[in-house]
């Protein structure tokens, strides 16, 4: 299996220069079944803004605490040109992007060095299946001790809770190396480099990018999170800030604008990792579906 | 010798790791970072007391009914949304916005309204780990064996039958693998509902011992609050291993051939 994987890495150079042509087909083959699914989708979306406008002014919540969609959206695309607003926005997703970024890469160095290795296999695997499930929020009071509320806490707690899907995920990948290939690369004497190359690399790169999808929806819960309960700066200490002036329809815009940068990163993860896999016999199935 | 050599493995990691905890903290005496010794007295005194049932307890009992029903919930909606296909299209955009919320940010909206209460606390967990199963069985339901789920359309296997030895068989491993990201998140959630509103329950204790310094008393809450971590993940895999033996025992076979 991974050997005619291997293939299509090699072909995958050549193919992407011409990506066109294959969405072309795709798209005319399956645009009334793709239309269908976004009219439904929008319905759903209309439907969801309508019963959400629906609910307060109807009188089924108090409107004071559940605003009706239309104010929210309202205040949230005024707060769209507000400085302070865009700055709590910035400061999140600067200690998300630092926080991810920290936890991807200790977790894929990490990982690959543990997950060669027998021995820091065996080693190991009592000390990581004993921390990972450890909640990262319990360390909020020791980051506070440690780095006091500054954004060194918050990449702490982000890198307590998005470091483990990562390493996790790529020992995954390196186990799943399948036998059959991993003996023909060693009967046909494939050296070491080209067995990362070749074996190696192709398998672990499915689990690396859903420990890096895991990890990016992760980091952002806990880097508001920590903005929540501790205060550093960000939208989280905004969403407290609007919640002690009983700024209740700039709380929900707060949520809002927390769910299109979360709908954001998802997007963006997945079409990463459509893009670095579409090799992939997952992603493949999935196009031709 | 292969037996020592097992326990030497499990517990060699660990032990260097508590060694050098210890000879940090009694070289380098640091208010902050007790030795192992103090934090595990700390941890008899606290939590082997009253503290257990007002407390510990309390907590312990709201995430298990969170989850409970987060998984029942996300479980029974994810099997309608993924059996029903224009229901899937119409509220897939909807779930993926709510899922893409992080979960954590609700809490203040919640407190409102449901007020500081039980309650509260208990939505805060079902409403946060409800996600990843609803959206795991979505997708388990959609990813069925083309072949299987042709052989039981020939076979007519329709209704309950189709739904209680197809659909979900073989949504059960993404499930699970849901049910997974629900228990971390629930206990995440337990934490960060008492932490920022609350007068009883572990998260409340721990933020109230970093505030009075008491560092011993702090670090034996982390400790219990990983303890119950783990006894989640070692009560999951149990369970794990039970409903989907047969799962394993397929992909091990698959793999050997």
């Amino acid at each position: 299996m991974s050997f005619s994987n291997t293939g299509s890495v090699d072909g995958s150079r050549a193919a992407t220069a011409v990506p066109g042509s294959r969405r072309g087909v795709s798209l005319s083959k399956w645009k009334s079944p793709r239309l269908r699914r976004v009219l439904r989708g929008t319905v759903g979306i209309l439907g969801f803004l309508i019963v959400w406008q629906m609910v307060p002014l109807l009188g089924l919540a108090d409107p004071q605490y559940l605003p009706p969609a239309t104010d929210v959206i309202v205040v949230f695309v005024q707060k769209l040109t507000e400085p302070s607003f865009l700055i709590a926005v910035s400061q999140t997703m600067k200690a998300w992007v630092l926080g991810f970024g920290i936890s991807v890469g200790s977790g894929v160095i990490i990982g690959l060095i543990i997950g060669s290795s027998t021995f820091l296999k065996r080693a190991t695997h009592s000390t990581i299946e004993f921390l990972r499930p450890i909640p990262s929020v319990a360390m909020i009071p020791l980051a506070v001790l440690f780095f006091g509320i500054k954004l060194e806490s918050e990449l702490f707690l982000i890198f307590l809770a998005a470091f483990w899907p990562v390493l996790i995920q790529v020992m995954y990948g390196i186990a799943d190396v399948d036998k059959v290939a991993e003996d023909t690369a060693r009967s046909m004497q494939l050296g070491f480099v080209s067995r990362i190359r070749y074996l190696v690399w192709p398998t672990v790169l499915p689990y690396l990018l859903t420990g890096i999808r895991l990890a990016a929806a992760i980091a952002l819960v806990m880097a508001i999170t920590t903005e929540l309960i501790i205060g550093t700066p960000g939208l989280g200490k905004s969403v407290v800030q609007a919640q002690a002036n009983n700024q209740i329809t700039l709380m929900f815009a707060l949520i809002l604008t927390s769910g299109v940068i979360g709908v954001a990163i998802n997007g963006l993860t997945r079409v990463f990792e459509h893009q670095v896999l579409f090799w992939h016999h997952s992603v493949r199935a999935e196009i031709a579906a | 010798m292969k037996f020592l050599g097992k326990i030497g493995y499990t517990i060699g990691l660990p032990a260097v790791l508590l060694l050098g905890w210890w000879a940090y903290a009694s070289i380098v005496p640091n208010f902050f970072v007790p030795p192992p010794g103090v934090v595990a007295t700390a941890f008899l005194d606290v939590w082997v007391s009253e503290r257990f049932l007002t407390d510990v307890l309390p907590s312990i009992a709201r995430l298990l009914v969170g989850l409970g029903i987060a998984i029942l919930l996300g479980s029974a909606l994810g099997l309608t949304i993924g059996c029903v296909r224009w229901l899937r299209d119409v509220l897939e955009p909807v779930l993926e916005f709510i899922r893409a919320i992080p979960p954590t940010i609700t809490i203040p909206v919640l407190l409102l309204l449901v007020g500081i209460n039980d309650t509260m606390k208990i939505t805060v967990i079902v409403l946060g780990s409800m996600w990843p199963v609803l959206l795991n069985t979505v997708e388990g339901v959609r990813a069925i064996d083309p072949v299987l789920s042709d052989t039981a359309q020939v076979y007519r296997i329709r209704g309950f039958a189709r739904l209680w030895h197809l659909t979900v068989p073989s949504a059960s491993p993404q499930i699970m693998a849901g049910v997974r990201q629900s228990l971390s998140l629930g206990l995440i959630l337990m934490v960060i509902s008492e932490m920022f509103a609350a007068n009883e329950g572990l998260g409340f204790a721990i933020v109230q011992f970093q505030r009075t310094f008491a560092i011993p008393e702090m670090w034996s809450g982390i400790v219990l609050l990983g303890l119950i971590g783990i006894a989640l993940s070692i009560v999951f895999q149990i369970v794990q291993t039970r409903v989907l033996a047969w799962y394993f025992g397929l992909r091990e076979v698959s793999n050997a051939v």
